[in-house]
């Protein structure tokens, strides 16, 4: 110490630096309120909007009549609900083993780069556009079947949803405690067998919520389904040829020419943002019940 | 006994997972059936994904073969499209697509940084949730509702903005436009600010609460105010990941099409003005894919996609790696 520092730092509280860094701090802290502000508002138009414009032309006819022609009064998007939980539902059976064994694969048996290697290729995956993901599916399953069908647009989904349940899973399986592990290993249970009736059910809810997270985050894809699925005004089951599905449906109805058509997109997108919010907040629920017990 | 003394001098807790590790990777004569079938499974599984992401880039090549060989790497620099005359470059789209991504970063980077700062340092802890998880939901709209809000809702206030700009700073060549639309530049970039503030200030929230406590506490110590500590420890701190952040949103904002397709106006010209509606390379693809009627048309268009997976991949890699390199694994990055 040559000197007293102390002099230096003004703490007089009537100091003209004083007040300018305080000046400061508050412009600052309003600012950053205001930012704030900007974000929330946004989510509450849009919220307020879809929910407003969407819920009165929400109706049981809505739900469960098909689509009439433009002109004509009422009518539905059935075909469209039942197309996307059918595409949806397939692209999960594809996503879920594998995106669930590979991440068993990368926490488990971590003496490979393969694991790491895959691990880091899922986080690349999750940043490749949906659109891109749609001429993938295109090229790998529309060019050679011959025909736009449910079933192109289930491995665009699905290609969607592997990463995702990858990544999750992968963060799920880490948080297992190894001392579980070893108790099952000590016993002298085989290594494959602690993994499926240990490490899965005591990650079963982190695992569940993954795979809801993924299949809520494709649901809503509609860039995918553009030359995948391609839209269907008709009944159709058969994944073999193309089908409705609701985000493919709101952009056709949003951008036609009809009032009843927008009339529809909004009601539509209510649909699929009352489904995408109840299944965000449940699945919260349910991982906030867990950190309860 | 006296055979294998190697056993007895490693140290034991490691010697058992290196074992277990080898013996089930290499030799299956030591390990049951079982684990054996197990192992090799999820490492199918695993070759799996990343036989996809073989597939994916195959198959992108394949598609865009044909418009490769005939343009090559002078389509990336043409500024023709012209279906009929068989000619394709897309230079147009590309700065389309960087300048409306751009735009909406600098309106973006302010706000979500802000509202992660806010978040970090301003809540209490417990009331935390109660602002951060709407933003997460936001995050968790569909695109397509944020084209139908942008279609109906917002362009109409643009368009708005748009003839009130043009009549007062007309002569400012920004707002210069032949027309005013409501849906371009102008749209595009505000709808897709909306659409990746949500993810920076969600990322930048988990990055900044990774800032040692006691770094900023110094800072108070010190006699620093709250804002002080926050520009000159917290920031500086942080910098690396934020900047991954901000990347991780430019590539959400480059690739991202439904709403960019609806709201963007998409028409295939060089950028003049903000009020120009313009193609991203995302929304060429969208609307003219199914009306492609030769093969050169749809292969032009996949290596369209092709150039659109190419940027968004380096951009990611880079994200990836920043925001790696700050959290050393600590922060996830998917929504």
């Amino acid at each position: 110490m040559t000197s007293d520092p102390m002099p230096q730092i003004s703490t007089h509280r009537s100091g003209l630096r004083y007040l300018r860094r305080k000046s400061i701090e508050w412009v600052a802290c309003v600012g950053m309120l205001l930012c704030t502000g900007v974000t929330v508002f946004f989510l509450l138009t849009i919220l307020g909007y879809v929910l407003y414009h969407g819920a009165a032309s929400v109706d049981w006819e809505f739900l469960t009549a098909l689509p009439v022609p433009a002109g004509e009064s009422g009518g539905g998007i059935a075909n469209a609900l039942v197309g996307s939980a059918m595409v949806v539902a397939l692209a999960a059976l594809m996503a879920v083993p594998i995106g669930m064994g590979a991440a068993v694969f990368v926490n488990e048996f971590p003496g490979a780069g393969l694991g790491r290697f895959v691990r880091f290729l899922a986080e690349v995956l999750t940043g490749v556009p949906s659109i891109v993901v749609g001429l993938f599916a295109y090229a790998l399953v529309v060019r050679p079947l011959g025909s736009f069908s449910g079933l192109a647009g289930s491995v665009a989904y699905a290609f969607i949803m592997i990463p995702i349940i990858l990544i999750s899973a992968h963060e799920a399986f880490r948080l297992v405690p190894v001392s579980l592990r070893e108790a099952s290993l000590a016993l002298g249970v085989p290594k494959w067998r602690t993994i499926l009736w240990v490490v899965l059910p005591v990650s079963s809810r982190a695992l569940l919520t993954g795979v809801v997270l993924a299949v809520s985050r494709a649901l809503g894809e509609a860039a995918p389904m553009l030359f995948t699925a391609f839209g269907n005004p008709f009944w159709n089951l058969n994944l073999r040829k193309p089908i409705a599905t609701v985000p493919l449906l709101i952009y056709t109805y949003a951008t036609g020419p009809y009032e009843d058509w927008h009339r529809k997109a909004w009601a539509a997108s209510f649909v699929l943002l009352v489904f995408v919010l109840v299944t965000s907040v449940l699945t919260r629920a349910f991982l906030r019940g867990k950190a309860d017990e | 006994m006296p055979g294998e003394p190697q056993v007895v001098e490693q140290p034991l807790g490691r010697s058992l997972t290196r074992a277990s590790d080898k013996a089930v990777a290499h030799d299956a004569r030591v390990v049951n059936a079982g684990d054996r079938i197990f192992y090799l499974t999820t490492r199918a599984l695993a070759c799996c994904v990343m036989a996809l992401a073989f597939l994916l880039v195959a198959d992108l090549f394949r598609g865009s073969w044909e418009a490769i060989r005939q343009f090559g790497l002078k389509f990336l620099i043409g500024t023709t499209w012209d279906p009929v005359a068989r000619q394709f470059g897309t230079l147009p789209t590309i700065i389309g697509t960087l300048v409306k991504a751009s735009i909406a970063l600098l309106l973006a980077i302010p706000i979500s940084i802000g509202s992660a700062v806010f978040i970090s340092f301003y809540i209490p802890k417990r009331l935390r949730p109660v602002i951060s998880y709407p933003i997460e939901l936001l995050a968790g709209i569909p695109s397509i509702v944020f084209g139908l809000w942008g279609l109906f809702v917002m362009v109409p206030v643009i368009r708005f903005i748009q003839i009130w700009l043009k009549a007062h700073f007309g002569w400012f060549f920004l707002f210069d436009g032949p027309a005013v639309y409501g849906v371009g530049v102008l749209s595009g970039s505000v709808i897709l600010a909306i659409m990746i503030i949500p993810i920076i200030t969600a990322i930048s929230r988990d990055i900044l609460l990774t800032v040692p406590r006691a770094q900023i506490e110094a800072m108070l110590a010190l006699g620093g105010t709250k804002w002080e500590a926050i520009w000159k420890v917290a920031l500086p701190y942080a910098r690396i990941g934020l900047v991954g952040a901000v990347i991780l949103g430019l590539g959400r904002a480059i690739g991202e099409t439904m709403a960019v397709t609806m709201v963007g106006g998409n028409s295939f010209d060089l950028v003049h003005s903000l009020f120009d509606p313009v193609h991203s390379m995302a929304s060429q693809i969208a609307s003219e894919f199914t009306e492609a009627t030769y093969s050169l048309y749809v292969s032009s268009l996949i290596y369209v996609g092709l150039v659109l997976f190419g940027i968004t991949i380096v951009i990611s890699l880079l994200a990836q790696l920043l925001i790696w390199k700050l959290s050393k694994g600590k922060v996830a990055i998917f929504e």
